[in-house]
Order: C-alpha cells, then structure tokens, then sequence
C-alpha cells in the first residue's frame, strides 16, 4: 500500500481550488482565440477579446476571473493500492475546498435549498469517486459556476429517437439558453447509462483538455457535426448574436437499458475551470 | 455597431430615452447591487409600505454578488448574475422610478412592457468578465442586509463602467435582433 496523508490532500486541493479560479486554462485561452478569428459580429469579437483580457487580469492581479467561483465539483479516481492516512478522504477534500475558498478570496456561493441561507464556506462538496487500479490519487477540481448548470437538461428519450432526436434536443438545448449561460459555451454531452450516469457522463467529459479529439472516431465526427449545427443558431457570443456560440461539443456515451435513450446536457460557461492533481 | 452614450447617476427618463438596443454604454456615479434575496426583501418593504434601504427613483441596479475583496482592493471579481431570476420583481421598480438595470440573459415580456411604460433601460454587462469589470468599481460598501453575505446590497462608486443596451424604452430586444442576424437554421 502507498500512503499518503490526508494533509496532502488538503494542500493540494486548496491549492487547486485557488489556482482553477485564477487561471484560465490555456486549452480554453487557446479556443477563444481561435474564436476570434471565426467571429463574424463586430460586437461578438469585442466580447471575445474582453474575455482574453478578463483572463489576463485575473491572473495578473490574483482576483477571479468570474465572480461566481461555483459549487466545488470534484471528480476522484483513488487507486485501489492507495491507503489514506490521518483521517477520511471526503473529510480532506472537504477541507481544502474550505481552506482554498476563504484563503483565496472566492465567493461562497452555497446555501439551503428553501431559507436560502448560506453555509459559509462553500460546502458540502460534490464528490465522484472511481475507485481504479495503480497507486495514484488523482482529483480534477471543478468549479461549475450557477448560470450555465441552471441551462443544462436531461432527457429520458425514446430509443427510436436515435441520433437525430438526440442532436434536436441538443441544438435546441443550447439555442434557448441563449445568453443565459455565457456563451461562448462548451457543450458537455452524456449519452447511454442511466439517470443519473448520463448527468455525470455530461459533466465528465467537460475534464477533456479543449482542442484534443475524442479519442473514439465516431463520437469525434459526431461532436463536429453538433458543433456546426450549434454555431448555426447565431446565439454568439453573450447571446448578442454571432458565429461564436460554443466553442467545443465533447460527449461521453456508454450502453444503456434497451428500454431507454438517457441524454444530459451539462452547459460549460466560457470560464471553464477545470484543474487535475496527481498525487 | 450602435452609437456610444456616457450616463451619468441618477438617471432621468431625458437620459435614457434616445438609448438604443445595441447602443454602447459607459455608466459613472453610484450604483447599488442586488440579486434575487435582496430583491425579495425590498418587495417585502414595499408590500408593507416600510421605508427603503435604497432610493429607487432615477437609479441603475447591477445584478452582482461579487467575489470577496482580497487585502488592497474595493472589491473582487464583479461580473453579471442572470437576469431572468430578478424578473418577478422589476416592473414593480421601473414603476417606482427605476431606470436601469445590469445584468446578463433575456427578460420576460412583463419586464420589457415595464420598460416601455415606465421609460427604463436594460443593459448587459459582459457575464464571466468578473475582473474587467471590477477594475471600473473605485469603491463599494454594504448598505443592507449584510447578512446574506455575497447577495447583500452593495452601494457601489463606478467609472465608466462598460454595458451594452439590450432593451430600450420602445422595447427593441437585441438578443432577438442580433440573433436573427445571424440565424442560419
């Protein structure tokens, strides 16, 4: 067995928490700039380059880049020859969330479902744990900010509504979020499994490093045919009308009940964090 | 691209009415936050005829609940909350003499007739640009309801503080308009 502490966990994930707020990804820098150059509205270039800029300050002046720094989404794979030492692993991810929330200055953004009260510190967390072989602990910190979950869906569809109802569905999943989300959006997709495996299928495959292929080749070709179909709808970006709606389509798919067709669609707002951690 | 306005607070219904959707705005002078809590509590006031922790009449609400402000600055990331969840308390506001609101997403129709009706504005900030458009905050104190931390109701100091003018007084929507530009389904 390999140990390791739970204070490493504690550490590391604080660490990340902060870092995920700050510091836009370059995938994501990488994909609004390729934006740019798509972007047919004046308007919506504008919008793109103010995100550029928005990223750049951020990181600079150590302040969020968005306000809404999320509900702490932590997905987990604990290699099964890993034994945690000093206390409980839900408890250490737990703590960094707390410790990184308030060390680094990001909004608590979590609250009682009906008094609306806040717990103060960003917990509880949300956890997705695999337990996989090896001896590594790996954790991507996910922070998913409010406005473009409050636009995903889920859809129990027919099985006879096969790729076209599923690619309606999505299309116009995105086209009546329309500015809500902040678009430009990254289009997280689950297909197959069940309930509540499609949701999580959707949110996981926002982990996927933008700009990299999905590595089966049909899911590839079909989240370049949903991207140009979405990209039609002339949302753009904030809504304001433009080429630029999403910047990605990434899907997930597994087999499924042969009574059902699950489909979720988790909407990533353009300030996609997303941050991994070996230990 | 529309035309470019400065506006300075409070706001008259002579400021407001040549706007334009697609306009260009820069907003100086005070401004207050408030989101979907301190609406609610505001709308409570007004249904029990109680004094106010905020004048309404001529003034922009800025739909934020900003990150916390690290050691050295007003405040933290500062960008647009969705609009739509504040929908059910607006007209009752533009009605009292509200003339802007910021924030980002579409509004109901209820809200755009308010507009109309009552000569206000509507405007969009750019949402996830929380650190671009902190840098237009020079101050910011909590003026009501502290305790829902984030959601409380900021008086905040701006200049120049960048939007762009969705709904106008003869209720043109430029998420409608812009949208249908560049529609290809």
């Amino acid at each position: 067995m390999r140990e390791i502490s739970t204070q490493t966990i504690v550490d590391a994930v604080k660490d990340a928490s902060i870092r995920a707020n700050l510091e836009l990804g370059d995938d994501v820098v990488q994909a609004l700039e390729s934006a740019l150059g798509y972007e047919e509205s004046n308007v919506g270039k504008d919008i793109l380059k103010k995100l550029l800029e928005n990223a750049e300050i951020a990181r600079e002046e150590r302040i969020p880049m968005c306000q809404d720094t999320g509900v702490a989404v932590l997905f987990v794979e604990l290699g099964q020859e890993v034994s945690v030492k000093g206390g409980g692993l839900r408890q250490a991810l737990e703590e960094g969330i707390r410790q990184g929330y308030e060390e680094g200055f990001l909004r608590k953004s979590v609250c009682h479902p009906f008094t609306r009260k806040n717990t103060g510190d960003n917990t509880p967390i949300i956890v997705h744990l695999d337990l996989v072989s090896g001896d590594k602990l790996k954790i991507w910190v996910v922070p998913k900010g409010g406005g473009s979950e409050n636009m995903s869906r889920l859809f129990m569809l027919p099985p006879s509504a096969g790729w076209d109802g599923i690619k309606e569905k999505i299309v116009q999943t995105v086209a009546e979020a329309g500015p809500n989300p902040c678009p430009p959006t990254i289009i997280g997709v689950g297909i197959g499994g069940n309930f509540e495996k499609s949701a999580i299928l959707a949110k996981k495959s926002l982990l996927r490093v933008l700009g990299t292929p999905n590595p089966d080749p049909e899911l590839a070709e079909m989240e370049q045919e949903l991207l140009e179909e979405i990209n039609k709808t002339g949302v753009g970006p904030q809504g304001l009308g433009g080429r630029m709606t999403s910047l990605a389509v990434h899907i997930l798919m597994m087999p499924c009940h042969i009574a059902s067709l699950p489909l979720a669609v988790n909407i990533q707002c353009h300030a996609s964090r997303h941050l991994e951690i070996v230990l | 691209m529309g035309n470019e306005y400065h506006l300075k607070t409070p706001l008259s219904a002579e400021d407001i009415e040549p706007l334009r959707s697609g306009d260009r705005v820069t907003i100086s002078g005070i401004i207050y936050t408030a989101r979907d809590a301190a609406h609610r509590k505001i709308m409570e006031l007004i249904e029990a005829g109680k004094e106010l922790p905020i004048p309404i009449e001529g003034q922009v609400i800025y739909y934020v609940g900003p990150s916390p402000a690290p050691p050295g600055r007003v405040i933290g990331a500062a960008g647009p909350t969705t609009s739509y969840r504040m929908d059910p308390f607006a007209p009752k506001l533009l009605e009292l003499g509200l003339k802007g609101m910021i924030g980002k997403g579409k509004r109901s129709k209820e809200v755009i007739e308010a507009m109309v009706r009552h000569k206000g504005v509507y405007m969009a900030a750019i949402g996830g640009a929380g650190a671009l458009m902190a840098r237009a905050i020079k101050a910011a104190r909590v003026v009501a309801y502290e305790e829902l931390g984030p959601e409380a109701i900021r008086e905040l100091r701006v200049e120049g503080l960048p939007a762009i003018v969705v709904n106008d007084t003869l209720g043109n929507d430029l998420y409608v308009e812009g949208q249908e530009k560049y529609r290809m389904l």
